[in-house]
């Protein structure tokens, strides 16, 4: 579990703004207007945002700023939205990112068998 | 829209820009992707001489309400994914819509390369940037306990950071040798950039070693002795006797796998260990993030003291196509403090051309100002800087490109 720098020794004490509630995943969250998701995920212990579309292991933020498109995740039905660049807001709905359908690989799997 | 000067990136460089520009009464739109102004700027946070903080949240708040008492336009949250020319108009292709502008200039900033090791796509593998991100600028610790793979300049002034925080720094690692560490996972090249951080380090012990390693043999030595669990800087081992082999966990991480090496790099067998960590930063350097040059269609020339491909340009930080202009990291990587420097020298040379009172002596006294502000510089990126600002000028000088017309 992480937790927020509530006070620093030279960037003082934490000023947080209104509390908002999104859902990941159909579970409900708390954060503060207008952080970013994967801020607001990780300071809940949230590192997991997505499984990889073929394989199916965990992804989780890598750069934070955009970059390396690691943190997508479905934000009110957009797919492909970076949780590093995206602000929360009251009633946001987020899906991480699931395992796709590999028809190819699964049709030569089952023939193999 | 075409009278209004675009710039892309509300970094240092961009911001620095915007103001020249406004204070010149000229129109200006700055574009950016992240959520607030500032770029790469907002997580730094150093004490430059005993008990004075360089905050770049300060700063960058301070330059975001100096443009905007200036009227300058911010449009953040847009990405920009295409550039291009039509007649004498950049079109900025961006999420959202299409701008217009005669004078374009390109603030993007630098990204991080990344070391990829067994376990690096685990969730609590960052790069140290996204850490130092999470930890100055949102405030949530990237977790209780981390290890950074790589030893540079910006992985110890963030492992620094870090603590700060109140999050504990395990060790800074070197990353194990393979085809992609290049000379990042050999201890004696190591030793030898780190030696320009030392000033740094509040350790005299630290201070002095440095000093006594100028030369190779010194240096050579160093490493021989180099204690095999490492030297404290700001209370963290700094280990060039260990490497990471590789990040475990299950669905996270939980720890990674240190074997001691060999001056040369290689594993000393059997050594591995394993140590706890919740998190794990990458540090792998950074490099001038130039895409939109590249899409642009400028002359790209690889400067390693620069920090990898350069878009052409020249001292007054013009492109050699008309109408864009470059200014920050994108034209090698330098602290904040060049990046602002040179924002103005930009500024100055747009203003110049659309003939809002720029002379040229203004525009010499902006560039001294740069080379005053990198002579000077608390955190060197690369040892030879000046040397790889002076082999971009000889390319300019020498390069017979004539103004492109597109």
């Amino acid at each position: 579990m992480t937790e927020r720098i509530m006070s620093h020794p030279v960037l003082g004490n934490l000023i947080l703004k209104e509390k908002v509630t999104f859902t990941f995943d159909e579970q409900v969250f708390e954060g503060y207007e207008g952080e970013s998701l994967a801020a607001a995920l990780l300071a809940q212990g949230i590192r997991t945002l997505r499984l990889h579309e073929e394989t199916g292991q965990p992804r989780g933020i890598y750069c934070n700023i955009g970059h390396c498109f690691e943190c997508r995740v479905n934000v009110n039905g957009l797919e492909g939205e970076r949780a590093c660049l995206t602000p929360i807001s009251d009633g946001m709905v987020v899906k991480s990112g699931q395992t796709l359908p590999t028809s190819v690989r699964d049709w030569r799997k089952n023939l193999e068998q | 829209m075409n009278n209004k000067v675009i710039i892309i990136g509300a970094g240092p460089a961009g911001l620095s820009a915007a103001i020249t520009l406004a204070e010149k009464n000229i129109a200006v739109l700055v574009i950016d992707e992240y959520l607030y102004a500032g770029g790469r700027l907002l997580g730094q946070l150093y004490e430059e001489k005993p008990g004075t903080w360089w905050n770049g949240i300060v700063e960058s708040e301070r330059l975001l309400e100096r443009a905007k008492s200036l009227e300058v336009e911010f449009l953040l949250q847009t990405s920009v994914s295409d550039l291009e020319k039509v007649d004498q108009t950049w079109l900025i292709h961006t999420t959202k819509g299409i701008f217009r502008t005669r004078h374009l200039l390109l603030a993007t900033g630098a990204a991080e390369s990344p070391f990829p090791i067994p376990g690096w796509t685990l969730p609590g593998v960052m790069s140290v940037g996204a850490a130092q991100v999470m930890t100055n600028v949102h405030r949530v610790k990237p977790g209780k306990r981390g290890v950074i793979i790589g030893v540079n300049v910006l992985s110890s002034a963030i492992a620094m950071e870090l603590q700060l925080a109140g999050v504990q720094v395990a060790a800074i690692t070197l990353p194990h040798a393979n085809l992609l560490t290049k000379g990042n996972s050999n201890p004696l090249e190591v030793m030898n950039s780190l030696l320009h951080v030392a000033h740094m380090a509040p350790s005299p012990l630290v201070k002095i070693g440095s000093k006594l390693m100028k030369n190779d043999f010194m240096k050579k030595l160093g490493i021989n002795f180099y204690p095999k669990n490492g030297v404290k800087m700001w209370d963290i081992p700094i280990m060039l006797r260990k490497a990471v082999v590789e990040i475990v966990g299950k669905d996270e991480v939980e720890g990674v796998i240190l074997a001691t090496i060999n001056t040369d790099g290689s594993i000393v067998k059997g050594s591995e260990k394993r140590i706890k960590a919740d998190f794990v930063c990458i540090a792998g350097g950074l490099y001038p993030l130039a895409e939109l040059a590249s899409l642009a269609g400028c002359p790209f020339h690889y400067i390693e003291q620069l920090g990898g491909f350069i878009p052409l340009h020249n001292e007054q930080m013009e492109t050699n196509l008309e109408g864009l202009y470059v200014a920050g990291n994108i034209t090698g990587i330098e602290g904040a403090k060049v990046a602002l420097a040179q924002g103005k020298v930009a500024a100055l040379t747009i203003s110049q051309r659309l003939n809002a009172g720029a002379s040229q002596h203004d525009i010499k006294l902006a560039i001294q100002d740069v080379e005053k502000t990198r002579a000077t510089a608390h955190i060197q990126f690369h040892p030879d800087i000046l040397a790889g600002r002076q082999q971009m000028k000889q390319i300019w000088a020498e390069s017979v490109v004539p103004l492109a017309t597109h």
